[in-house]
């Protein structure tokens, strides 16, 4: 413990590298994903294209992605933003789908009826509505996003992932189980309040029903 | 990539050997566990809903954070690799393999016993068939989570096609890490589809059996 409790700052410098990365490629994945999602659950022949593009790029592994990128990008922070929401994209996609697909037609007629336009019903009825599956979208992106970011230290991303490496190669095992400890608390305490949004957003929806 | 590969076939054929032989043993390994486990789970509920508690602990945990923690414990090489992937893709078929089985619709268990079906009879011929497209699913996440994961056991020595990668990184050898890099991305995509070509095939023949 010695050496994680001497080098505390160097631990919370990584951390911050770390929340960095996943907050700014949430933040962009949200900003392409958000409209994608709407518009595929509006015409499922885009969303099919989109989830079968977005459903590939999930599938490849994360150091593979990583080692392409290094041709055309090179190292550092901004390819491994590629990176992370190439993964967020499928996961934001179809749970924003998912979510305004699951509302129920007569609450959208209603809204027709008041007047509502096409958009002052998508931002005041649907997207509110469709809250909580974004929301469990969210949160699988984030877990995924933390676990991607470790690795994102390969290409000199810094982050968590750096502590983990500098551990390896110094064959230093203090190092190394203090980056993965601190990454998996970090994992779980992410899911776990994510998990809590989620279900106070559900518990309010079922009490206004 | 491919003129890497055509000029060290042998270094390229061992790394993806070795990513088969790493993915295939942790795959095995998950499904000895998690199946009889998932189904003793269900014939204990009041332990099902703490195990199912740090199964969730578990998947959270990122993959190369696994990895990387047995050094210590077990060291460098094939075991350890195995052991943290087992470990990776295991909550994904334990919670199928318990879900599953738990939404199999009690009224058809009611009617099998009524028909005289043992326990045993109950559990393979109505209990695993119906829950049988929620496992498969829950194998094709775990093999394409390990097939995946097993890229980064190069890190600890493990071998594999992540081997390629990093040593191509290492020695700034980029064609080597190209190769590495699309082949991993192939293997794992063919893995996701040969797959659900499977679980497709699998509740096709559900849906008409029952049809």
């Amino acid at each position: 413990m010695t050496w994680t409790l001497e080098n505390y700052d160097r631990l919370l410098v990584a951390l911050w590298e770390h929340i960095q990365l996943v907050g700014v490629g949430l933040a962009i994945a949200l900003a392409i994903g958000l409209p994608l999602g709407v518009l595929s659950a509006r015409r499922p022949a885009f969303a099919l294209v989109v989830l079968l593009v977005s459903g590939a790029l999930y599938t490849v592994p994360a150091l593979a992605i990583f080692a392409l990128l290094i041709p055309y990008l090179g190292l550092g922070f901004w390819p491994a933003i590629v990176a992370l929401v190439a993964y967020a994209l499928l996961i934001i996609i179809r749970n924003v789908a998912t979510g305004l697909q699951e509302i129920s037609p007569d609450i959208l007629d209603a809204a027709d009826g008041m007047g509502y336009g096409r958009w002052r019903r998508l931002f005041a009825i649907e997207l509110p509505l469709a809250l909580p599956v974004i929301i469990a979208g969210i949160r699988i992106t984030v877990v995924t996003q933390v676990s991607v970011a470790t690795v994102a230290a390969f290409i000199n991303a810094g982050g968590l992932g750096d502590i983990i490496f500098q551990g390896i190669t110094q064959d230093f095992g203090e190092k190394v189980v203090a980056g993965a400890v601190i990454t998996s608390a970090l994992a779980i305490l992410c899911d776990e309040s994510l998990r809590r949004i989620e279900l106070r957003l559900r518990a309010n929806q079922a009490e206004h029903a | 990539m491919a003129i890497w590969i055509a000029a060290n076939p042998s270094i390229f054929f061992v790394a993806l050997q070795n990513h088969l032989w790493l993915s295939g043993v942790a795959l095995a390994a998950v499904l000895l566990i998690a199946l009889p486990l998932g189904l003793l789970l269900t014939r204990h509920r009041g332990f099902a809903n703490a195990a199912i508690a740090v199964v969730n602990i578990l998947r959270t945990v990122p993959s190369l954070a696994l990895l990387v923690i047995m050094l210590p414990l077990l060291g460098t090489g094939f075991l350890p690799s195995v052991v943290a992937l087992t470990l990776y893709g295991l909550p994904a078929l334990l919670l199928n393999t318990y879900t599953g089985l738990t939404e199999v619709d009690p009224d058809i268990v009611e009617a099998a016993r009524g028909q005289g079906f043992s326990d045993g009879q109950v559990m393979t011929r109505i209990e695993i068939p119906l829950a049988l497209p929620v496992i498969f699913a829950g194998i094709r996440t775990a093999a394409v989570q390990i097939v995946s994961a097993a890229t980064l056991a190069a890190f600890i020595g493990g071998g594999g096609l992540g081997e390629l990668i990093t040593a191509g990184m290492a020695n700034f050898n980029f064609p080597q890490l190209i190769a590495g890099a699309v082949a991993v991305a192939l293997l794992a995509l063919a893995v996701e589809v040969i797959f659900a070509g499977i679980e497709w095939l699998l509740t096709r023949q559900l849906r008409m059996g029952t049809a």
